[in-house]
């Protein structure tokens, strides 16, 4: 009976590892390579200084067409900035407010308790400007994706200037080896210099992609490191917690066969 | 089971008019359990301690929540970000419904391999697949409400189904929605049925524990206790093994909700609902897949009668089966470790339901485990006829012509010649 306690207990992890597995293996696209990022593992953690990397590049870049719009000003705080600094990037933005004692509605420059303003009035205005594609709001990006960050990095790396030979390109598509279907509506967001580091990381399309990325992880799992570390606490007491269940359980049952 | 004598006088006083203390005394502290138990018996007292752990987390996301079809996707990503420990409550309930299922299918394959639904323990077995269905039903409703796209459409497909039925299928899918479409109406509907099931569920339970608790539980060797010397009080034999248990389901838990919280979800579902957009695959949540393999491997029709109505009707009479096998299964004994044969095809039936689970993951065109020749479909439907075979077939013949191994005379004897042998 032990042994039909440990075949279940297997089963347990089995089913889990193999219907998530498979679940997740639909789609037709190629597998995004796997990259090496600072969160992964028990003990991962976010890079501050590549979070404000990519948000320099969301900001330049992304947010030309993006939205981002689960993220307040004062979020910000989680990737490293002080409430000075805050509040400066904050006033950088017009935030449409009101309506007023006039019935008006007007523009005000940003507090931090704005959430980013969406570039596009309405999805309607989006499709219009993007050649009928509206561009996702991207807080969620890396958790509404397989793989998320993989994925996302290999988007924004994975533009071939000619489709290959053969393929039937639309007017107006770009060729993406790991977007599904490989044609996508989103010019390549990113080249060498794009945006400028002063912190004197190389300012290549790679790095570029690699630090919004992490950026948009972070957008899309800001608890990420108070969950793991409360994750360690939980976990560390309740082994030491079921040892002592364990050995009171022995103790109990010491003079009964069973 | 005469009531105890309390010293205490206000235990005393409160009991001599209303006795839930004697009640409680008598159920949880001198219930006389089986000596013999294996850690297989720890599932039900878990799974008693995942629904408490639904519903409180479960009233916990409600004040936080807005079930509205503008509002909702937005509510939920405020719980993750603004809500003191939200992302903590909205993981553990999110992942607490997985454990759920894996705890409830542990403990049902439990039953079927020591044959715990075997007379006198009928009506506890039923109330038992009462709870499954009322479990799967909440488990679907509670999938809606962050009204992401697998939701949406999640919710679209399930709710469709109905539509298979003759003359009433459409009126009836209309009437389930509020309207003609998966809208406002459908998720506030949801949204109340979710709250008020796990209670319907905690009813069940308490009817389970009352059955449990008049015919006594079953054990390893499935004989019945016949001396005192066979069972040992609940408490505190029982009441340390489930805790000990607890601790150990616990930190597979606590790996899940803060190490992979995501990796039983679908990405889809945090993007926000689109009902103009379909996505490329509509997978239901893993706990579904084998009863999703079944409904899909029906794709012929038999008398005219259409495919999508036989898939339906499959699907459902695959846990309907369930309520007849205790007259489904003539063997006189019940445990499977004395029945040497039908051991082996509990097993089989155990890796078709994987096979199943597998099935569903997939798209049906897709090649099985990626064998070439080999359909996804196929692999299903051969498995959806194993799956009803295994009760009807495996289970009335094989009890008819198994030759059984001996049993023990009594659950001490049987404990004191493991013991021997060990």
């Amino acid at each position: 009976m032990r042994k039909f306690a440990l075949t279940a207990i297997a089963a347990a992890f089995a089913v889990t590892a193999f219907t998530g597995g498979a679940a997740k293996a639909a789609g037709d696209a190629p597998v995004p390579e796997a990259q090496d990022w600072s969160w992964q593992g028990l003990f991962g953690t976010y890079d501050r200084a590549q979070l404000q990397r990519g948000f320099q590049v969301y900001k330049n870049v992304c947010a030309g067409c993006h939205s981002l719009r689960f993220i307040a000003f004062r979020n910000l705080e989680g990737i490293g900035f002080n409430e000075e600094q805050i509040k400066a990037i904050a006033a950088e933005y017009d935030i449409e407010d009101g309506p007023n004692d006039d019935g008006d509605m007007f523009t005000r420059p940003g507090i931090p308790a704005d959430y980013f303003p969406s570039p596009f009035p309405n999805e309607k205005a989006a499709a219009a400007s993007n050649g009928g594609a509206v561009p996702p709001d991207l807080s969620l990006m890396n958790k509404a994706r397989v793989n998320g960050p993989d994925y996302v990095f290999g988007l924004l790396t994975g533009y071939e200037e000619e489709a290959p030979e053969g393929f039937d390109l639309a007017d107006g598509k770009y060729y993406n080896h790991y977007f599904p279907g490989h044609q996508i509506a989103m010019a390549p967001p990113l080249y060498d210099e794009a945006v400028e580091y002063t912190d004197g990381t190389p300012m290549t399309l790679e790095q570029h992609a690699r630090d919004v990325t992490a950026f948009l992880n972070w957008t899309a799992q800001p608890e990420l490191e108070a969950r793991k570390a409360l994750g360690m606490k939980v976990i560390l007491f309740l082994i030491v917690f079921t040892a002592m269940l364990y050995a009171v359980k022995r103790k109990i049952w010491r003079d009964v066969e069973h | 089971m005469s009531a105890p004598q309390w010293n205490n006088k206000v235990v005393k006083w409160v009991d001599d008019r209303l006795p839930v203390i004697s009640m409680l005394h008598h159920s949880a502290y001198e219930y006389p359990t089986p000596k013999n138990l294996s850690y297989m018996w720890n599932f039900g007292s878990l799974a008693g301690f995942v629904l408490v752990t639904m519903i409180l987390s479960g009233i916990f996301l409600v004040m936080n929540y807005t079930p509205h079809t503008d509002m909702a996707f937005e509510s939920v990503e405020r719980i993750m970000r603004d809500v003191n420990y939200g992302w903590l409550i909205r993981y553990i309930h999110m992942n607490g419904a997985s454990m759920f299922f894996i705890v409830v299918f542990i403990h049902i394959f439990r039953g079927l391999y020591y044959g715990s639904y075997k007379a006198p323990r009928e009506m506890l077995w039923w109330i038992g697949i009462l709870i499954l269905l009322a479990m799967m039903a909440t488990a679907f409703m509670g999938y809606v409400l962050p009204w992401g796209q697998m939701s949406f459409w999640g919710a679209t497909v399930i709710t469709n189904l109905f539509s298979a039925f003759p003359i009433i299928g459409d009126p009836l899918v209309t009437w389930l929605w509020g309207g003609f479409s998966v809208d406002n109406p459908t998720l506030n509907r949801f949204f109340s049925l979710h709250y008020l099931m796990p209670f319907v569920i905690l009813g069940l339970v308490v009817l389970h524990v009352w059955a449990l608790h008049t015919v006594r539980s079953n054990n390893p060797t499935g004989v019945e206790i016949k001396t005192p010397q066979d069972s040992i009080p609940f408490h505190p034999y029982y009441t340390i093994k489930d805790l000990y248990g607890l601790g150990v389901f616990l930190i597979f838990f606590s790996a899940f909700v803060f190490f992979a919280p995501d990796y039983l979800g679908h990405p889809d579902n945090y993007i926000p609902a689109n009902p103009l957009v379909t996505p490329p695959y509509i997978v239901p949540e893993w706990y579904f897949l084998p009863f999703y393999a079944i409904l899909r491997s029906i794709d012929f029709t038999i008398f005219g009668i259409p495919a999508k109505l036989l898939g339906v009707l499959a699907m459902f009479a695959s846990i309907v089966i369930l309520f007849v096998i205790p007259w489904l299964d003539t063997s006189k004994v019940r445990s499977s470790k004395f029945r040497p044969v039908y051991k082996w095809f509990f097993w089989l039936f155990v890796i078709d339901t994987f096979i199943l689970g597998y099935c569903g993951a997939k798209a049906p065109d897709d090649y099985f485990l990626g064998i070439p020749g080999l359909k996804v479909i196929v692999m299903g439907q051969l498995s959806t006829l194993y799956y009803f075979a295994h009760f009807l077939v495996v289970m009335p013949l094989v009890g008819k012509m198994e030759r059984t191994k001996p049993l023990p005379a009594s659950i001490s004897e049987s404990v004191l010649k493991e013991g021997a042998n060990a």
